[in-house]
């Protein structure tokens, strides 16, 4: 017989998946909360606004927490990935596409159409769903609601009692634990509550921007804008603190914790992405393609935007800067030459240190694009013309803006959870995660340690890595995982019922092995096998 | 060019036919009857219970067997004619081969049970007996209640598969203690609990004494030795372990005994055949291992081991310390070096258990040196590479306690025991020397 037969097809549907009453309760009451934001959507003028979100946003968390409750309080401790090819919404079923597109119909008109959602025209009054969260907003930062703060607000929520749901199903395991703890803290007071209470602070005479401080350029592509740049400088000591913390973040702080920690200690226990892919995610985490190819398209689709975001970047603040240098120090050429100089020195560094470590064609990949920025760079010299990389800037900058700030990372990064995957975004758009890769892949002291010969290439690993990593092709083969995309959410290490994974900062010498002959077997055809 | 031909796909033959293109250029051909391409069968379970769908549990790409030129043939062997170097297929074909290796597995044992062979009886070993059991028991609407016969690595397993579907499961184990054959008393016991836990009817000391069946000739209850208990059920789990799967070779001139008989080089008596996994018989057992080791490791060491001698450089199969694992529900299990289920004349053991009742270890010893023999670790997840070491350097008990926490592989910010562990250890054992 050569069945191939496909379980989650089986005539009768496993009937362990069936919800069961008190699951079926708290849906209906997060379905009802749910169902006030779309009543206010279409209008709905509630009497009582103050009220009516409460409710809304109780019922939600209430359905959410009472699921989680009886999901997994009722069962052991340990994994909890019973079905999960078998349920509809996290196998790609109906459920899964309705969700998709309804969150993919929602990012779409939160971004480009944000009037439906009722924002007000200029010097009118919210309406709709933006209307009912003016009590929060007015509350927290003294103004009107926008569609950025019903977002930041749903977003916020959904971590914290999606964080709860996580909690719960690991809760035999304290990284996740306390991972995950983090996540929802740095959503909650950084990326939430700060930058309201700052906008507080805002009057005529002095003024912040938005500042999610855990939010580091390039994934905050706008961070420099001449905008920002303005409000920074006129805010006195605090805004040029400010300024100083969002450059230092990027060329201090992240190379800093990066090589202590590796990636994850932005990926997985920081970053607002992170954060939502990890908790409301989680449900999504094995739908990632794990095929070599998939492999292939995420390391050119993710360096591209890292050099499209540097050339934004760098085109953006050269057009702001003025030519002369007794007005300021930082002029045009200035900038250009420190930008390029940058670039090199880091070429230069890994050229140096790491060339043997860089497969092939990552090499051809560092050369090809250190060529193209230097190229553009010289025309610049040459041309004299006002326009840098050849581009206008602020085409440059809307380009970025649509393409990636806001269709790749919102509608396909979040909006497609339920059919590619929770870290579609992180892993083939996001820069920041370009950049903590490349150093995490070359310089830094995390890994994932395999344990010997102790791996039965059971998958599970594989299957849960939301990265999209083939980890089981390293771990049966005795290799330590480095690789630049990896989060550290330490799921795979959770899921294998052999104990074979560990991840672990420890030192740079033999962090990256390989091994023909793994251990247990004849210790000197071992030694003959893996000398070579 | 010579043809090397592997009967079997499992880790065994894929690990020799990887490690053969690794040293050679020779052609390669792996046969199986079984699925078309190489999967985990030790993820056959998760199959049942959702966490994986089939192409989850191939460890590699499709693709991968072109690009290294491994042949991959679906058939069913029927017959091995030694002289003229031909196998021949069920369906007529033939194949010639130079070299040959059987790496065939094993298959569910049988012990002449009355009604063994019904409907509605299973084992649990390959791809084929997943997919009756996704037909017979696919939910507890269609199978009622199961019953697992013989309390091993794959009973358990199966009983955690059906708990996943919310069947009700019976579990008759013949010994009085789940596993207690190879797990010591104290580990054994956290089992049984464990399992109950697990709202599975464990029942020790229990015997299968038939299974009947309704009209249809389908599996329809089960009644138990000496109690004369009946058991209805729709389902009938044989897991008490498993044997060679070598029948068509029996037929053959290759010399037989449960398995196909080896020597150290895992050659068989006919020059150019060579047996290597769970269906191989090693005609004196290599140290404390049995004679026939149907493990996942020993297999894929088997298959590195035969590699190395077809490509030119002929070694003899021996194997390292000894070092296995499993899971039991939740909780996991790794063994290195050997602790027996008593301890061997001369040796004590050392068996710690935390409160929560998940978490246990016990070390088997040389009472008169204190030479350490092994480990049994329950929910505490320990290094390989270090315990392997310790095995090497002769180290004893004590030293193992002291240092315990470099064995440590549990995921960081986990709570620790070993202060706990060396504290009981010392209370009882340790000698004043150190």
């Amino acid at each position: 017989m050569r069945t191939e037969l496909n379980t989650s097809m089986s005539l009768a549907k496993p009937d362990s998946q069936a919800l069961n009453k008190t699951q079926k309760i708290a849906v209906a009451i997060g379905v009802l909360g749910f169902f006030i934001l779309i009543l206010a959507t279409f209008n709905v003028n509630f009497p009582n606004r103050v009220f009516f979100l409460t409710t809304s946003l109780v019922m939600m968390s209430l359905g959410t927490i009472l699921f989680a409750n009886n999901a997994y309080l009722t069962k052991t401790k340990g994994i909890k990935n019973d079905g999960v090819w078998f349920k509809s919404i996290s196998s790609r079923g109906i459920w899964g596409w309705a969700t998709g597109i309804l969150l993919t119909a929602f990012y779409i008109v939160l971004y480009f159409k944000a009037e439906w959602l009722g924002l007000a025209s200029k010097n009118g009054e919210n309406t709709g769903l933006v209307a009912l969260f003016d009590p929060l907003s007015r509350l927290l930062n003294g103004g009107p609601a926008s569609q950025w703060f019903v977002y930041g607000t749903l977003y916020t929520v959904a971590i914290l009692v999606f964080g709860y749901k996580f909690m719960l199903k690991y809760r035999h395991n304290r990284y996740e634990l306390i991972r995950t703890g983090s996540v929802m803290f740095f959503q909650l007071a950084f990326a939430f509550l700060i930058p309201e209470f700052m906008a507080r602070l805002n009057s005529d005479t002095f003024h912040l921007p938005y500042y999610d401080l855990k939010s580091i350029w390039p994934l905050n592509y706008y961070n420099f804008e001449q905008y920002r740049i303005n409000d920074f400088i006129s805010a006195g000591n605090i805004g040029l603190a400010l300024l100083i913390f969002g450059i230092a973040s990027i060329f201090i702080i992240t190379p800093i914790l990066t090589y202590k920690y590796g990636k994850r200690w932005y990926c997985s226990w920081v970053c607002g992405c992170g954060g939502l892919a990890e908790t409301a995610g989680d449900s999504f985490r094995h739908l990632s393609d794990k095929s070599q190819f998939a492999w292939k398209v995420e390391r050119w689709v993710v360096h591209s935007v890292l050099v499209f975001v540097t050339l934004m970047t760098t085109a953006v603040i050269y057009s702001y800067l003025g030519t002369d240098s007794s007005k300021y120090w930082l002029t045009k050429n200035v900038f250009l030459l420190s930008v390029a100089g940058l670039l090199t020195f880091v070429f230069a560094l890994v050229m140096i240190f790491r060339r043997e470590q860089l497969a092939k064609d990552a090499k051809y990949g560092a050369i090809g694009y250190f060529v193209i920025i230097m190229a553009l760079l010289g025309m610049h010299y040459f041309s004299g013309t006002d326009k840098v990389f050849l581009f206008d800037a602020s085409t440059l900058k809307k380009t970025y803006g649509f393409l990636i700030g806001s269709i790749f990372s919102g509608v396909i990064g979040t909006g497609f959870y339920p059919i590619f995957g929770n870290r579609v975004w992180c892993r083939f758009g996001c820069p920041m995660a370009a950049i903590l890769g490349f150093q995490q892949r070359l310089f830094s002291r995390f890994r994932i340690t395999t344990n010997g010969g102790q791996c039965i290439s059971c998958g599970n690993c594989s299957t849960y890595c939301e990265m999209g990593i083939d980890v089981r092709a390293y771990a049966q083969k005795g290799e330590n995982i480095v690789r630049s995309s990896c989060v550290g959410c330490g799921i795979c290490s959770a899921v294998c019922p052999r104990g074979v994974l560990k991840l672990e900062n420890d030192s740079m010498k033999g962090r990256i092995n390989s091994n023909e002959i793994l251990l247990g077997n004849d210790v000197d055809l071992m030694d003959l096998v893996n000398q070579k | 060019m010579e043809n090397i031909v592997i009967i079997g796909n499992g880790i065994s033959g894929v690990t020799a036919a990887r490690h053969i293109r690794k040293l050679s250029d020779k052609k390669i051909t792996i046969i199986s009857a079984e699925t078309e391409h190489f999967f985990s069968r030790t993820a056959l379970m998760y199959i049942y219970m959702g966490h994986m769908k089939y192409e989850h549990t191939k460890p590699y790409e499709d693709w991968f067997w072109k690009k290294n030129r491994i042949d991959l043939k679906f058939g069913f062997v029927q017959t091995i004619d030694t002289k003229s170097q031909t196998l021949s297929f069920k369906d007529g074909e033939s194949l010639q081969y130079d070299k040959l290796i059987i790496a065939t597995g094993s298959k569910s044992n049988k012990f002449g049970w009355p009604g063994q062979d019904l409907n509605g009886v299973l084992g649990l070993y390959s791809k084929l007996d997943l997919d009756a059991l996704e037909i017979l028991a696919p939910n507890k609407e269609v199978c009622k209640r199961a019953v697992i016969i013989g309390g091993g690595l794959i009973g358990i397993e199966l009983a955690e598969m059906l708990t996943t579907r919310n069947i009700p499961v019976t579990f008759l184990v013949r010994e009085s203690s789940f596993w207690n054959g190879v797990l010591p008393k104290g580990e054994s016991e956290m089992i049984n609990r464990h399992i109950k836990t697990h709202h599975i009817d464990l029942r020790l000391s229990s015997n299968l004494k038939e299974i009947t069946a309704d009209n249809d000739g389908r599996a329809n209850s089960v009644i138990v030795e000496k109690t004369g208990e009946i058991i209805t059920c729709n389902l009938v789990g044989l897991t008490a372990g498993v044997s060679p799967n070598i029948d068509f070779i029996k037929t053959s001139d290759i010399e037989c005994d449960k398995g196909v008989f080896v020597n150290r080089y895992l050659e068989t008596n006919i020059e150019n055949i060579y047996a290597i996994g769970d269906c191989a018989q090693q005609r004196e057992p290599i140290g404390n291992r049995r004679s026939i080791e149907a493990v996942w490791y020993t297999g894929r060491m088997m298959g590195e081991t035969v590699a190395q001698t077809i490509c030119g450089n002929r070694i003899a199969y021996k194997p390292g310390h000894w070092f296995n694992s499993a899971k039991f529900f939740d909780i996991e299990y790794q063994t290195y070096g050997w602790v027996f289920a008593k301890p061997k004349e001369g040796n004590a053991h050392f068996h710690w258990k935390h409160e929560d009742d998940t978490k246990c270890i016990t070390i088997e010893f040389e009472k008169n040196s204190n030479l350490f023999l092994g480990i049994n670790t329950f929910g505490i997840r320990m290094k390989h590479e270090v315990f392997d070491r310790w095995l090497t350097e002769k180290r004893s008990a004590d030293y193992v306690m002291e240092y315990l926490k470099d064995a440590n592989f549990d995921p960081e910010f986990y709570s620790t025991f070993e202060k706990d562990i060396l504290a009981n250890y010392s209370n009882q054992y340790k000698t004043a020397a150190l």
